[in-house]
């Protein structure tokens, strides 16, 4: 999932000013789950809007809303309406999200009230780790299923580096040492012949480094006329 | 011969090869690499010139390699995975070559976040063993990577770097042959304090035939003081200083004397390790020290081919 964390309330207030009419919009997804940006962060963020405003005699109008997923332009499209009424959309959604409500939105503007931060997961209650980096070319068959590229400080392919001590990194005693977690990974499976293997240089065009990705199902694709046939039964 | 290097020449008759360091500065000013090399000259076969270690911003290696060249010592051009790409380290391995310098160290480097810049957006794209093994192919078959041919190939003794103390210890001799097997002609090793745990370490690495496959330089430092003792110990990540000779800096009556005997009592022990080659001599800002060491060593003269 993606993992995100909430702007610091002066941030978020500074980035909304100008602006009179507002819509908080959650995303129950993701970001529901990191607690960044699910109905009840919308529900106490629209408050504590409301209580500045209050202060400041700002005279804003906060309104609110919490979409399925804010990512899916079918859900997104259901908030027009509400999107009419307001000069301003607070997105707690991820950047993906914000970026679709914007998009469907040319005219209104889209602030974010999150910081997206990665893909990762919930380690335990209150505590999210990276898992991937999305180089969209895994080698966790390589690395006994431990993320050599997100989860080590250096991207390293062929084996820690010379600061890993005790399991830990370097750069942080309190983040495990990715390639000591690969290491004791591919020992328990039996694989260690795999730490002999010089990984060549990896082509990073798959990744961040060839511009935005774009994946295309040529099978899923529908043509001209099933397009319309579908936008005929909405 | 593959670079012509002072060291290659070395390596290859079997000399015992003593290696130092200078760390550029953060300067524009070429004033203290020139002091540093007149006055070490003779003294070590190569000094590595440091890129920006610890990630502070300081005169590029390459700069410092070629001011070391002008006044006739031969450098050792530290390379770091961190800040630059494959474009960028092919690029610099031609400008080093054109230049004269005959001697490359792959290293990935001290993360960032070590420095006095660590916001900045760091690079690796490859990793110590994918740098070897790019830079040895331009040498060795005259391509860059992928499969463009190169006029003229870069001349350059390639070294790596090797800690025997990190974790996982069972692992570090195999690091060690993966760097081989990518292309290292040569490797200096983290300093060592710990020579119970380095002996092991050569063992391992004898058992694999490792030491007749390239030439392994065990790296020391001296300590300054009891402050640095204790800081190499817990602050520096990957370094093992045993609690005796903690003792033996506390109990020293001139620490700094102290500190330079333990030094030269290491190096000799060193030479006694089958697989050793030389030594490779980090005298982080004690410079002027470098000489004593290797005199009361008994490194001296260094032979002059
Ligand atoms: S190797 Fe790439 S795709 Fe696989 S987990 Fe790591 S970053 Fe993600
Ligand atoms: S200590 Fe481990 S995780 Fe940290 S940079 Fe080195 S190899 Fe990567």
């Amino acid at each position: 999932m993606i993992i995100g964390e909430q702007k610091t309330l002066k941030e978020i207030m500074d980035n909304l000013s100008g602006h009179g009419s507002i819509l908080v919009a959650g995303c129950r997804s993701c970001v529901a789950i990191c607690l960044a940006g699910g109905e009840k962060e919308v529900g106490v963020l629209s408050e504590a809007l409301r209580i500045h405003s209050d202060l400041e005699g700002l005279n804003w109008t906060v309104g609110e809303v919490t979409l399925e997923r804010q990512c899916e332009k079918e859900w997104v499209r259901e908030i027009a309406p509400l999107v009419a009424e307001v000069d301003c959309v607070l997105s707690l959604a991820c950047g993906v999200g914000a970026q679709t409500v914007q998009e469907l939105f040319p005219d209104t503007r889209v602030v974010p009230g999150l910081n997206t931060s990665n893909m990762g997961a919930p380690e335990e209650q209150g505590l999210w780790n990276e898992k991937c980096g999305g180089c969209g070319d895994c080698v966790l068959h390589l690395t006994g299923g431990v993320c050599p590229i997100a989860r080590c400080a250096k991207s390293l392919l062929n084996g820690p580096c010379g600061g890993s001590q005790e399991g830990r990194c370097e750069v942080d005693p309190d983040t495990p040492c990715a390639w000591d977690q690969i290491y004791q990974s591919l020992k328990r499976l039996d694989r260690l012949k795999l730490m002999e293997d010089v990984i060549p240089p990896k082509s990073w065009i798959p990744s961040r480094s060839g511009g935005p990705r774009r994946i295309m199902r040529e099978d899923a694709l529908l043509t001209e006329d099933e397009k319309r046939a579908k936008e005929g039964l909405e | 011969m593959k670079a012509g290097s002072n060291i290659e020449r070395l390596f290859d008759k079997g000399e015992f090869v003593v290696t130092g360091e200078i760390g550029p500065p953060m300067s524009s000013n070429p004033s203290s690499i020139q002091e540093h090399a007149r006055h070490l000259k003779g003294f070590a076969d190569a000094f590595n010139l440091t890129d920006n270690q610890t990630a502070i911003v300081r005169m590029s290696s390459l700069a410092s390699s070629v001011i070391c060249l002008q006044e006739g010592v031969e450098p050792i051009m530290q390379m770091t995975c961190r800040d630059r790409n494959r474009i960028a380290m092919q690029s610099d391995l031609l400008g080093a070559s054109a230049l004269g310098v005959r001697n490359l160290l792959c290293l990935s480097g001290d993360h960032q976040t070590f420095g006095n810049q660590a916001e900045s957006k760091n690079v690796y794209d490859l990793d110590s063993i994918q740098q070897l093994m790019m830079l040895r192919r331009m040498r060795d078959e005259s391509k860059v990577w992928g499969d463009t041919d190169i006029k003229e190939a870069p001349r350059v003794y390639l070294g790596a770097a090797a800690n025997p103390f990190a974790d996982p210890f069972e692992f570090r001799v195999t690091r060690l042959a993966k760097k081989v097997k990518a292309g290292a002609d040569f490797i200096q090793t983290q300093a060592i304090f710990d020579m119970e745990r380095f002996e092991r370490y050569m063992k391992e690495a004898r058992s694999r035939g490792l030491h007749e496959e390239v030439h392994i330089m065990a790296g020391v430092v001296p300590l300054k003081s009891l402050g640095a003792a204790r800081y190499m110990k817990n602050k520096v990540s990957g370094m093992i200083v045993p609690d005796q000779l903690i003792d033996r800096m506390k109990g020293a009556e001139d620490p700094k004397e102290e500190g330079i005997s333990i030094c030269v009592e290491q190096i000799h022990h060193l030479l006694t390790i089958e697989g050793v080659h030389g030594v490779h001599i980090m005298p982080v800002a004690w410079e002027k020290k470098l000489p004593e060491i290797v005199e009361r060593a008994g490194l001296l003269p260094r032979p002059v081919l």
